[in-house]
């Protein structure tokens, strides 16, 4: 079977943790979906939990606030993986509950 | 695209890159490719390492499933361009447009098998609504799918949960569909690397 968790350990550490153009608080707070009190919130709150839904408008925002291209790449990226995360953590959390003591069965019951 | 960054912002070697494509496909760049090769190390590097092992890494789902499992996840987040670019692999691997078509239109009637359509239906229900429950991966487990199933497909959707968001928020173009073949084409040899 595939195992992706070091690819995605390493992935969340290097857009949360390593260099970039925004502040780590920043970043954090994109990958959260918790940056309630930002200028850019809406762009973050909506690349999170409805992509399909960003509009030019929402970039120009996150542009007035002050914010470089640099900055906005990086704090898109973190709102991505850190909604991604949060499923991928909640579906892992689903399957163990549903598969909970099968490990104990006997193989052949 | 709504980043200038991403059209124009790219080192000497990726420009380089995106002419070679240019005059060796006849096409112009997928918007995808110029967003990976955006400060990779950032992004595109780690990103590509994830994608790699859930799409070609040790797995009973085969390629085209798991290309499969891409396109649902990215039509169930609105992502044409992600929806249209993962349903040309499966299409040109297994040569059978009409099994595609038919799982992204009517995933409950498509000829497919029971575990593969089970397994689809959770990762649609992941992205369109952001969680499941354990009754949910029961339902999938009984039509067959094993535990070691259910969480590489949940690998790919991770992947794919991150990759079309991006691609909606950046505002990647969609291109004609020989574009999308050629890709296919490309991935189906090199993989996600």
């Amino acid at each position: 079977m595939s195992d992706i968790k070091a690819a995605r350990t390493a992935l969340v550490a290097r857009i949360i943790e390593g260099d970039g153009t925004a502040s780590r608080a920043q970043r954090r707070a994109a990958f959260d979906n918790a940056a309630d009190a930002a200028p850019w919130r809406t762009l973050v709150q909506k690349t999170a939990v409805q992509s399909c839904r960003t509009t030019d408008e929402d970039i120009s925002a996150a542009r007035s606030a002050g914010l470089s291209e640099d900055q906005i790449f990086e704090l898109v990226v973190c709102a991505a993986v850190g909604q991604a995360t949060r499923q991928h953590d909640a579906a892992l959390a689903a399957l163990a509950t549903a598969t909970e003591g099968a490990e104990h069965a006997p193989r052949d019951s | 695209m709504r980043l200038a960054i991403l059209d124009r912002g790219h080192d000497f070697g990726s420009k380089l890159l995106f002419g070679v494509i240019r005059i060796a496909s006849r096409m112009p760049v997928l918007d995808v490719i110029k967003r990976v090769r955006y400060r990779p190390d950032f992004y595109g590097h780690p990103v590509a390492a994830v994608t790699q092992e859930a799409m070609r890494g040790p797995s009973t789902w085969s390629v085209a499933d798991r290309e499969l499992m891409a396109a649902i996840v990215a039509k169930a987040n609105e992502c044409e361009f992600c929806t249209k670019a993962h349903a040309a692999v499966p299409a040109g691997a297994c040569r059978d447009e009409a099994r595609v078509a038919a799982v992204l239109s009517d995933l409950q009637s498509a000829p497919i098998e029971e575990p593969l359509r089970a397994t689809l239906r959770m990762l649609r229900k992941l992205a369109r609504e952001h969680s499941v429950t354990a009754d949910d991966m029961r339902e999938v487990l009984a039509a067959g799918a094993s535990r070691a199933q259910i969480e590489d497909a949940l690998a790919v959707a991770f992947a794919f949960d991150t990759i079309t968001r991006l691609a909606n928020t950046f505002g990647f173009s969609v291109p004609d569909s020989r574009a999308f073949q050629a890709g296919a084409k490309f991935l189906l040899v090199r993989g996600y690397r």
